[in-house]
């Protein structure tokens, strides 16, 4: 009996399992709420005219557990699952998964950025096409700047001045849980991001250099982890060490920081009804190193990839190529406010006049750094890992950054062995 | 005799009885209210929303049920929840269905191995979920499960029916022998006496596996997020990870407690018809020493 | 009169003469053994033959196909170089490894050993018969019904150090002065994760520990009330003992849990090398790192460790795999 209803089970699992039709794309992904159904509306579209069916596999927006997703169900070559958006830094690591997109995207590829561009081409093969992008700001309390008649800070120490300054008058003033500044802390990607920005706004490199080079050891690095070492318990709170996006923005969104480094996302929340901050804040580029030096923000952003395992490559390759087209990302921009990751987008009028802030982005794209995953290829997750461990132990006092940065260089030519 | 001074004591001790007394209900205050106050929590947050999520509170200052609606209204839901309650029914009821004629022969019947058979059997659970991950997904792509109900069902018995199978031989072992001799000797076969002798014996052994291992499937995500592709499919848990902010990086914390305690209720509403039956089956049995 | 002398314990003989009766039950034994074992098989076999088949080779999850055979390099494989210097590599050297080993070890030792002293008194308690103890063990039982992707999150939220309740929670009883950042430094995160898989898992030791205590016959607990013995010894004398056997398998099945936990150390610590758990460690190397099989030997390990503790448990504690021939 129990024999019978599990090959019942697998009969009838057989049966569902069979029912796709030839016609019908999957594309997944794992965009948030409103984005998700501005998708849904314009594949609607979509499908009105091409006449293919497409279904959205909706993910969960963990990046890490996305990306183990979608590493399993490539590896078992899972047909089912026909165009997968991917983070910036994946390419390398999913190329050989991915159908080359460099002859459908030939003539269109000059229109984008070409540093994400270049970030999604691995060994000549353009493994997705960019889809959107996104890049940090720092954010800060115009309000307080004023009252305190502060400029916006150009460096990080202006910037640590400034935000003890600030921090000192509001906690004599009464507020207590007052803070200068937040960023992301823990120890994860998002460290790696905002380390990445203070080394390479140093002059510090940019940890493994586009031709291969282990650079993190190096003064200008261990100068900028020092001065981010330096903040922790004194202008930003001890618990900053196991902060993501959303708990900076937390403490942000209360009033209880002057300054955050943080993804475009927190600037409409700041600004909703409800935010104690509504209006109350700007945001800028991150600060420098010293005045000559170069802001860094770090890329990230979306793309789309086309599985080597679908049945309907090619259809799935219209797709996404109509998906990334410039009708499309103009309207994603004037919906959604999303970044555009073709250039030409960003001076158009009427993106203009919809979304005002996405036009002073453009620079941000000009001082973007990639994370070094083309480089360092399939072994970027262990680079990125053991970057943000040396930088989290820097920051929580276990050992100076000198050590640790020298010990990572260490760890990185054993990584690295004979080559990436 | 000890009845009389049973009966004197409890006179006596009046006041000793009444601290002990109120000494309990405290421990099961305290229990309950520790138990429960991040459940509690959890419906406070459920209430909130925008900045109001960061502000911390003790007593609900808005009743604001937006984030209830928000959940329901995703069409999607209540197909994940009736997913759930299928995916957990059947995987328990199949556990426990193999266990219990499997558990009467590792603890009732006397043969060799059932010591590394036993053991053999807590190993499969003993393999980190996301290790035996990839295997399994061969598997269920190779019976073509992929993206059905009976993938989950499939994959959840490598930890549910472990775990019955132990509890259950467990507490069958400790039954008297007694109660089956009568039974050997009016010529019963086994069957007959699982089903007549123990089972009667055993409900609240069967009603507490049963629980524990039904919000184990219930709960269950890692494997529910792997071979799903589509909400025909997934569950509840998957389906929490799905609500998310309106843009990147926002936690909609509002929606998912909502979501959260929507699914635990029924939960709640489980252990509270069912824990009648984890009351004693023995005493009915009238065994005596 | 001494009826606390367990009944199941004494007079444990079979009478030998019925061997075709035993020849039978055994028969039938194997029948009812049969389909559970097919089940597992069916589930289990692969996945399981095939970590520990790819432990053995140089897969990665980008190349499963084309995986070759490397014996125990990932577990231990050592190089001479010209110099004459032996360099050794592999799961068994590799401090990362042994760190997380003994992170994992120390939080299931201690976390189980709570988890069985709470979930005996939480049992106690919901045994006694009070005016609403259907609504309070149903209450008790939601921590373990609440889905643990959501309740790790949810204590994330709570451990906050700006706006946690539970630094709030703290001030206002005057405990501590300023506020604990308990998930940013290594040794408060550990705190805050016993403290949590405490309160998920005590619900599931109470209720199996309950379950136990509702199987002893009733007429135990009145003999010794009449003998007069006192609650305290009765419970050490008698209750302890009879409900040892389910309370072995509660803890055994929580050490399974416990060795591989990963979510809430994946959300409530800050995931530097300090903090790291073997189910952590061999899903960065499984999954994130693309090699793969360096995180089935690391699972493969973990899996072997699992069960010589659970051996090594059975055999200290004594759980007798025999019964039923009383």
């Amino acid at each position: 009996m129990n024999l019978k209803s599990i090959a019942g089970g697998l009969l009838l699992g057989a049966l569902l399992a069979g029912s796709a039709s030839a016609a019908t794309l999957s594309i997944v992904n794992g965009d948030t709420g409103g984005n998700l159904q501005w998708l849904r509306g314009v594949l609607d579209e979509y499908q009105k005219t091409s006449g293919d069916t497409i279904n959205i596999v909706p993910m969960p927006s963990s990046t890490t557990d996305q990306f183990g997703q979608y590493k399993l169900w490539l590896a078992a070559g899972n047909s089912d699952i026909d165009v997968y958006q991917t983070d910036v830094i994946w390419a390398p690591q999913l190329s050989d998964q991915f159908v080359d997109l460099s002859t459908a995207a030939k003539d269109v590829s000059k229109d984008f950025f070409p540093s994400i561009i270049e970030s999604q081409t691995v060994n000549g093969k353009l493994v997705a096409i960019p889809f959107f992008t996104d890049a940090p700001a720092l954010f800060y309390r115009k309000d307080l700047l004023e009252k305190y008649k502060l400029p916006v800070p150009k460096t990080w120490t202006e910037m640590a001045s400034e935000a003890k300054t600030i921090q000192d008058g509001e906690r004599a003033a009464g507020n207590k849980d007052f803070w200068g500044f937040v960023f992301q802390g823990n120890a994860y990607e998002g460290l790696t991001c905002d380390a990445l920005e203070w080394v390479k706004s140093y002059g510090g490199g940019q940890i493994v250099e586009p031709d291969g080079s282990i650079s993190i050891n190096n003064p200008k690095a261990v100068a900028a982890l020092e001065e981010a070492k330096s903040w922790v318990n004194t202008i930003s709170p001890p618990g900053v060490l196991s902060y993501g996006e959303e708990e900076s923005r937390g403490v942000w969104q209360l009033g209880n920081a002057a300054f955050m480094r943080n993804w475009p996302y927190a600037y409409a929340l700041g600004n909703a009804a409800d935010s104690p901050i509504k209006g109350k804040f700007d945001v800028s580029t991150l600060p420098v190193g010293a005045e000559g030096d170069k802001p860094a923000s770090t890329l990230g952003g979306w793309n789309l990839a086309v599985s080597k395992y679908s049945k309907n490559q090619d259809a799935a390759i219209k797709l996404v190529m109509y998906l990334s087209s410039a009708e499309v990302q103009k309207k994603r921009a004037i919906d959604l406010s999303a970044l555009p990751t073709r250039q030409a987008i960003y001076d158009d009028a009427d993106v203009a006049k919809a979304q005002p802030i996405i036009p002073n982005w453009k620079s941000v794209f000009q001082n973007a750094v990639p994370r070094p995953s083309a480089p360092t290829k399939t072994k970027y997750n262990e680079v990125s890992n053991l970057f943000w461990s040396a930088v989290h132990d820097t920051l929580s006092g276990n050992g100076s950054a000198a050590d640790n940065l020298e010990q990572l260089e260490a760890k990185l030519t054993d990584l690295k062995g004979a080559g990436w | 005799m000890s009845t009389i001074d049973q009966v004197q004591r409890v006179s006596s001790f009046d006041l000793w009885k009444l601290v002990k007394k109120t000494a309990f209900y405290l421990l099961v205050l305290f229990i309950v209210v520790v138990m429960v106050f991040p459940f509690y929590y959890a419906i406070l947050t459920s209430f909130k929303s925008g900045t109001n999520l960061f502000i911390v509170t003790y007593w609900p200052h808005e009743l604001n049920f937006a984030n209830y609606l928000n959940v329901l209204q995703s069409a999607a839901f209540l197909q994940n929840f009736a997913n759930s309650i299928i995916v957990a029914t059947l995987t328990v009821l199949l556990s426990l269905l193999l266990a219990v004629t499997a558990s009467y022969a590792l603890s009732r019947v006397n043969f060799r191995g059932r010591g590394v058979l036993l053991m053999t059997i807590l190993a499969v659970s003993m393999f980190p979920q996301i290790a035996v991950l990839a295997g399994l997904f061969e598997l269920i792509r190779f019976y073509n499960l992929f993206n059905t109900l009976w993938a989950l069902i499939f994959s959840y018995t490598i930890f549910s029916l472990p775990f019955t199978v132990w509890v259950l031989t467990t507490f069958m072992r400790d039954l008297p022998v007694e109660i089956e001799e009568a039974a050997i000797v009016d010529g019963a076969t086994p069957w007959i006496i699982i089903w007549r002798v123990f089972l009667p014996l055993l409900w609240p052994a069967m009603v507490t596996t049963g629980l524990l291992a039904f919000i184990a499937a219930w709960n269950e995500y890692l494997f529910a997020l792997t071979f799903t592709s589509s909400n025909s499919a997934r569950t509840v848990p998957v389906a929490i990870a799905l609500f998310s902010g309106n843009s990147e990086h926002e936690i909609p914390w509002g929606t998912i407690m909502a979501a959260s305690v929507l699914v635990t209720a029924p939960l709640v509403v489980l252990v509270l018809i069912f824990q009648r039956k984890i009351i004693s089956g023995l005493t009915a049995g009238g065994v005596k020493g | 009169m001494s009826d606390i002398a367990i009944p199941a314990k004494a007079n444990a003989t079979r009478r030998p003469d019925e061997s075709d009766l035993v020849k039978q039950r055994v028969r039938a034994a194997m029948w009812f053994l049969l389909p559970m074992l097919a089940a597992l098989a069916v589930v289990a076999a692969w996945p399981l033959l095939r970590t520990i088949w790819f432990s053995m080779t140089d897969a990665s999850l980008t190349h499963l196909a084309d995986a070759r055979f490397v014996w125990f390099n990932n577990y231990l494989h050592w190089t001479v170089l010209k110099s004459g210097k032996v360099i050794w590599s592999g799961v068994l050297v590799d401090p990362a490894w042994w760190n997380a080993v003994w992170n994992t070890l120390r939080f299931a030792v201690l976390s189980v050993a709570f988890e069985t002293v709470f979930g005996v008194i939480v049992a106690l308690v919901l045994n006694a018969e009070f005016p609403g103890r259907g609504i309070v063990r149903a209450a008790v039982l939601i921590p373990w019904a609440i889905p643990t992707i959501v309740s790790a999150r949810m204590w994330g939220w709570m451990f906050n150090d700006q706006f946690g309740i539970i630094n709030d929670m703290l001030m206002h009883l005057g405990l501590i002065s300023t506020k604990i950042a308990w998930t940013a430094s290594a040794d408060t995160a550990f705190y805050a994760i016993l403290i949590v898989d405490i309160w998920k898992t005590t619900p599931f030791m109470a209720l199996l520990i309950l379950a136990a205590l509702q199987m002893i016959p009733r007429d135990i607990y009145e003999a010794a009330a009449i003998d007069g013995v006192h609650p305290v010894k009765t419970f050490f004398r008698v209750t302890l003992p009879l409900i040892r056997p389910a309370l072995m398998v509660a803890v055994i099945f929580r050490l399974l849990d416990a060795m591989r936990i990963f979510d809430l150390v994946y959300v409530l610590t800050p995931n530097s090398a300090q903090t790291k758990t073997m189910s952590v460690i061999s899903r960065e190397n499984l999954i994130d790192f693309d090699k793969f099989a360096y995180g089935s030997a690391e699972s493969t390990l973990l899996f072997l460790i699992i069960a010589v503790m659970t051996i090594l448990y059975i055999w200290i504690g004594q759980v007798r795999f025999e019964g039923g021939t009383r």
